[in-house]
C-alpha cells in the first residue's frame, strides 16, 4: 500500500503559541485514519495545514509521493484533497446539482453551465456509493444527513482522492451515523483515503483503520484501531487515567417536584412540536430524555423556562410542586427555585464580554446578597467567585478581571454549572447537553457534580444527544419521539440495563427513531 | 508598548496629523497656517471669553452625546438627538414664556427644564416603542422623527407663536433664565457659558455610574451585547430599550435647556443648528463612554467655535473641510489603534 499523505516534522506557530509542533505522520492510501484529541490539541490546525488554509512554519508535506506546498485550499483541491467541514459550506438557495458543481462548473464565464452532463455524473457517483439524494432538490429543504451526502458528492465530483471529515457525526442521528459509516467504508474500498477528526472514541473504534492521538500540538501515538481500547485512547488524549463512566450511586427519590401533564406545543405555522407529553420528576432523581434533536426538546425547555415564542399555542400543564409554570417569566421561574443550563451556553447562558465573576452571578444578580447600594457588592462577588472557582475547579487567572470568552469550553461550562447548581433553594434543574463541546477530562468532573446535586434532593431533567451520558446519569429514561414520550424505562430497568451498555443503546435507539 | 500608553498616543498622533494636513490646506488657500492657528488659540482657550464660548458649545455637545451614548450601549443607534433637541427647546421656550412673572427662579427653571426633558424623552420613546412593539429599525425611525420634529416646531413657530416679522418666540420669563458664570462668579466675561455646564459634568458622571456601577447598567449592557442571553437570564430586554431611549432623550432635553434657558432665552428657527448630529460623532469618538464624552465634546467644542473665530482670515469652506477632515482622521486613527491592539493580543 502506498502512502497518500506524509508529514515530516510539521510545526505551526501562532505568535509564541505552538499549535502544532514537530508532527510526523503517515496516512496510507485506501485507509480510514482517525485523528482524536481534546479541544485545542491541534487537530483542526493540522487539517487546515493539509487543506492549504494554514501554511506550516516549518516541515514538509508529501502528497502521493510529491513534495508540495499549498498557498490556498485551491492548491489542495488541485492536488486531489477535499474537506467536509463541521458546518457545511452549502448554499441553501441553490439546488443539489448547482451546489455540487459550484466552483467547478467546467464552462467559461459567459457560457452555459453543463447542468445535464453534471447531473448524470452526480447520479452515477450517488449510485456507486449509495448516496441517495435528489439532484434537483433545493439544499435548504434537505435534512442534515442529506446535506452531508451532498458534501461528499461534491468531493467525488471533484475527483478528490483524499477526503477530510471534521466532526462529521456531531449533527447526525444514530441511523444517519450508521449509514454515514457505511459510506465511508465503501469510499475506502474504492481506494479513497479518509481522515476522520472526531472526539467520539466509540466511533473511532468502530470505523477507523488507524488512530492518531494528539495532545498539546503533538502526536502522542499512532496505532491500529483494532488493537486500541477506549480507555487507552482516553488516557493518551488527557495524559492521565480517566474514569470513563462515573459510578452512579443508588438514588433515593422523594416526592414529585415537576409534574407535566398532556403538554402540547403548536407553532404559529401550525406544526405540532409536542403533544400529550406526560412525565413526572421526583426529588433526588435524574429523568433523562433520550431523543434525536428536533423531536421537541427545545420546545419543552422553552415552556418550562417561560420563553415560548410569540404566537405559539401551549396546552396542558406543567406544575412545579403544585404551582403552574406555564405563562410565567424566566425571572419568576428562577425565583421558584428552578435553574436552567441551556444547550447553547455561549449564546444563552453567559455574557462573553463580562468577567468570570460577573458571569458567576448572571441570572442570579437579583439576589439581595450580591447587592450593595444601587450596584453590586464587589467583595461578595469576589468571595463568590473564589468559592466557585475552587469547588468547581474553574481554571482562570483572575476571575474579577478576565472576560469569560478567554476561558476554554469546559471551564465556561463549569462557570454556568457552578452558578446554577448553587442557586439558593434550588428544587429543579433543567439540564441540556451538559457536556457538549467539553473536553473528555472535564466531562468526568461535570458528571460527578451533577450526581452530587441529585443526591442532595434536586430533581433534574436531563436532555442530551449523547446516549452514553443519558444512560450513565439517569435514574429513569424517557424516549422522546415526535413530541411525546414513546417509552419510559423505570428505575429498575435502567439500573439493570446500564450494565450492558451496547444493547441498552440499541434498545433506546428503537424507541427514538 | 503597553495598552495604556497606546490609547493615549493614538489621539495625540491623530490630532498632530490633523494639524499637518490642515496647515497644508491653509497654505494652499494662500494663508499662513501659523498665524491662523495662533488666532484660533487666542480666540478660544486663550481668552476667558473664548473659553466660555467653547464651554457653552461643549455643554450642549455633552448632553446630546449622552443621548446617543446610552442607547448605543444597548446597541441602539439614536440618530434622533437633533429632533429631540428641537422638541425640547421648543417646549422649554413655550413653558418659560407662559409662566407668570411671580414664579420664583428656582421653580421656573425647574419647570422649564422638566418640560424640556419630558418632551425630548417622549420624542425619543416614540422610536423606542416602534422598535419594541413593531420591530421598526430605530435608525429609520429616529431619522423620520427628526423631519417630523422639524416640521412641528417650524409650523408652530411660523403660524402660531412667533413674534410677528421675526423668526423667534416671545422671550421666557426672566426668572427662568439659567444664570451665566459671568453673572454668578464673573468668570468667562460676556460669554454664554452658564451653570448648565455643571449639570453636564454631573450628568456624565451619573451616566458613568449608571452604566458601569449599577445593577441597571449590568442588565442593560448585557441586553445590548447578547439579547438572547439576557432573556434567558430573566432580563426584560424590551424594557431596557425603552428606558435607554427615554433617559437618552431626557439628556437631549437638558441640552435644549442649555440653549434656550442659558443663552437665547427664546426659541428660534435653526436654534439647534445640527449640533444633535455632531453629538453622534462626539459619542462614537468616545466609544459611548460617558467620561470620555467630556473630553471628546471639549475637542469638538474647540473645533466648532474655533472655526467661527477665524472666519475673517480664511474662507469658511476651507475650515469646514478642515473640521470634517480632523474628525475623520481622529476616528480612523482610533480604529487603526484598536485593530493594532487586537492583532497584538
Amino acid at each position: 500500500m502506498s502512502v497518500a499523505i506524509q508529514l515530516r516534522s510539521i510545526s505551526k506557530k501562532f505568535g509564541n503559541f505552538a499549535a502544532n509542533s514537530n508532527i510526523s505522520l503517515e496516512v496510507k492510501e485506501g485507509t480510514i485514519h482517525a485523528l482524536v484529541g481534546e479541544n485545542g490539541a491541534g487537530k483542526s490546525t493540522l487539517t487546515k495545514i493539509i487543506y492549504g488554509i494554514h501554511q506550516p512554519t516549518s516541515g514538509e508535506m508529501i502528497i502521493s509521493g510529491k513534495a508540495l506546498r499549498f498557498t490556498s485550499p485551491r492548491d489542495a483541491i488541485n492536488a486531489g484533497i477535499g474537506m467536509v467541514h463541521q458546518h457545511f459550506m452549502l448554499v441553501p438557495e441553490l439546488s443539489v446539482t448547482e451546489n455540487i458543481i459550484l466552483g467547478n462548473e467546467q464552462s467559461g464565464l459567459f457560457q452555459r453551465i453543463p447542468l445535464k452532463k453534471s447531473k448524470e455524473q452526480i447520479l452515477k457517483n450517488a449510485q456507486a456509493y449509495g448516496l441517495a439524494v435528489d439532484p434537483d432538490a433545493l439544499v435548504g429543504n434537505l435534512s442534515i444527513g442529506e446535506q452531508q451526502r451532498v458534501e461528499i458528492l461534491r468531493l467525488l465530483f471533484r475527483h478528490a482522492a483524499i477526503m477530510i471529515f471534521d466532526e462529521p457525526t456531531a449533527v447526525l442521528t444514530p441511523a444517519e451515523t450508521e449509514s454515514f459509516f457505511a459510506t465511508l467504508r465503501s469510499l475506502r474500498d474504492t481506494g479513497k483515503t479518509i481522515i476522520l477528526i472526531t472526539h467520539k472514541l466509540d466511533e473511532v473504534l468502530a470505523a477507523a483503520d488507524m488512530v492518531s492521538v494528539m495532545r498539546r500540538g503533538e502526536i502522542v501515538g499512532t496505532l491500529p484501531a483494532s488493537s486500541a481500547t477506549k480507555a487507552e485512547l482516553a488516557r493518551m488524549m488527557v495524559g492521565r487515567t480517566l474514569l470513563l463512566r462515573v459510578t452512579n450511586p443508588e438514588p433515593t427519590p422523594g416526592q414529585t417536584i415537576l409534574s407535566i401533564k398532556k403538554l402540547g406545543f403548536r407553532t404559529r405555522k401550525g406544526a405540532q412540536k409536542l403533544h400529550d407529553l406526560t412525565l413526572k420528576i421526583r426529588a433526588g432523581e435524574i429523568y433523562g430524555i433520550a431523543g434525536v434533536e428536533g423531536n421537541g426538546q427545545s420546545e419543552l425547555l422553552q415552556i418550562l423556562w417561560g420563553l415560548v415564542p410569540e404566537g405559539c399555542i401551549i396546552s396542558g400543564e406543567a406544575l412545579l410542586q403544585g404551582e403552574q409554570l406555564i405563562g410565567k417569566k424566566p425571572a419568576e421561574i428562577a425565583l421558584m427555585g428552578v435553574s436552567h443550563i441551556p444547550e447553547n451556553r455561549l449564546r444563552h447562558a453567559v455574557i462573553t464580554n463580562y468577567t468570570v465573576s460577573e458571569n458567576l452571578i448572571f441570572g442570579r444578580h437579583r439576589e439581595p446578597s450580591f447587592h450593595r447600594g444601587i450596584g453590586f457588592n464587589n467583595h461578595e462577588l469576589e468571595r463568590n467567585a473564589a468559592e466557585m472557582t475552587t469547588i468547581y475547579d474553574i481554571r482562570c487567572g483572575s476571575p474579577s478581571r478576565q472576560p469569560l470568552s478567554t476561558l476554554s469550553g469546559g471551564n465556561q461550562q463549569k462557570v454556568v454549572l457552578a452558578r446554577e447548581l448553587k442557586r439558593p433553594a434550588i428544587s429543579l434543574l433543567l439540564l441540556a447537553q451538559p457536556t457538549r463541546g467539553v473536553d473528555i477530562g472535564a466531562i468526568e468532573t461535570i458528571h460527578k457534580k451533577i450526581l452530587e446535586t441529585r443526591s442532595t434532593g434536586v430533581a433534574i431533567l436531563l436532555l442530551s444527544s449523547e446516549l452514553d451520558e443519558i444512560t450513565a446519569l439517569s435514574t429513569r429514561i424517557g424516549c422522546l419521539y415526535k413530541g411525546s414520550i414513546r417509552h419510559e424505562f423505570s428505575q429498575k430497568e435502567v439500573e439493570l440495563k446500564r450494565e450492558s451498555e451496547y444493547e441498552f443503546h440499541k434498545e433506546i435507539g428503537l424507541y427514538i427513531t | 508598548m503597553s495598552r495604556k500608553s497606546l490609547t493615549l498616543l493614538i489621539p495625540i498622533l491623530a490630532i498632530l496629523t490633523a494639524f499637518v494636513v490642515s496647515s497644508l490646506l491653509i497654505f494652499m488657500a494662500g494663508r499662513d497656517p501659523v498665524m491662523i492657528f495662533q488666532k484660533m488659540f487666542h480666540a478660544t482657550l486663550g481668552s476667558p471669553y473664548g473659553t466660555g464660548q467653547v464651554l457653552f458649545k461643549m455643554t450642549t455637545l455633552v448632553f446630546v452625546a449622552l443621548a446617543v451614548a446610552l442607547p448605543f450601549q444597548v446597541r441602539l443607534f439614536n440618530i434622533g438627538a437633533e429632533g429631540q433637541l428641537q422638541m425640547g427647546a421648543f417646549a422649554a421656550a413655550m413653558t418659560g414664556a407662559m409662566l407668570p412673572a411671580f414664579v420664583p427662579p428656582l421653580a421656573a427653571i425647574t419647570l422649564c427644564i422638566i418640560s424640556a426633558m419630558v418632551t425630548s424623552a417622549c420624542w425619543a420613546l416614540v422610536a423606542g416603542v416602534l422598535k419594541v412593539r413593531f420591530g421598526v429599525n430605530e435608525v429609520i425611525a429616529t431619522i423620520m422623527l427628526n423631519f417630523i420634529a422639524q416640521g412641528i416646531t417650524g409650523y408652530l413657530l411660523t403660524w402660531h407663536f412667533a413674534i410677528p416679522s421675526t423668526d423667534h418666540t416671545p422671550p421666557i420669563t426672566a426668572a427662568a433664565t439659567i444664570p451665566t458664570f459671568d453673572t454668578v462668579t464673573g468668570w468667562f466675561a460676556n460669554s454664554p457659558a452658564n451653570l448648565s455646564t455643571l449639570l453636564a459634568l454631573t450628568l456624565a458622571l451619573l451616566f458613568q455610574i449608571l452604566l458601569f456601577h449599577s445593577r441597571y447598567g449590568y442588565e442593560m449592557r448585557a441586553a445590548g451585547m447578547q439579547p438572547d442571553a439576557a432573556r434567558y437570564g430573566g432580563i426584560n430586554a424590551g424594557m431596557h430599550t425603552l428606558t435607554a431611549m427615554g433617559i437618552g432623550g431626557a439628556a437631549a432635553g437638558l441640552g435644549a435647556a442649555n440653549l434656550v434657558l442659558g443663552y437665547k432665552h427664546y426659541y428660534e428657527a435653526g436654534i439647534s443648528g445640527g449640533i444633535g448630529f455632531t453629538g453622534i460623532a462626539v459619542a462614537l469618538l468616545a466609544g459611548a463612554h460617558p467620561l470620555w464624552i467630556l473630553l471628546s465634546a471639549l475637542f469638538f467644542g474647540v473645533l466648532e467655535y474655533g472655526g467661527l473665530t477665524v472666519n475673517a482670515y480664511i474662507p469658511k469652506d476651507i475650515f469646514m473641510i478642515i473640521e470634517a477632515l480632523t474628525i475623520l482622521l481622529v476616528i480612523t486613527f482610533s480604529a487603526l489603534g484598536r485593530r493594532w491592539l487586537h492583532e497584538k493580543n
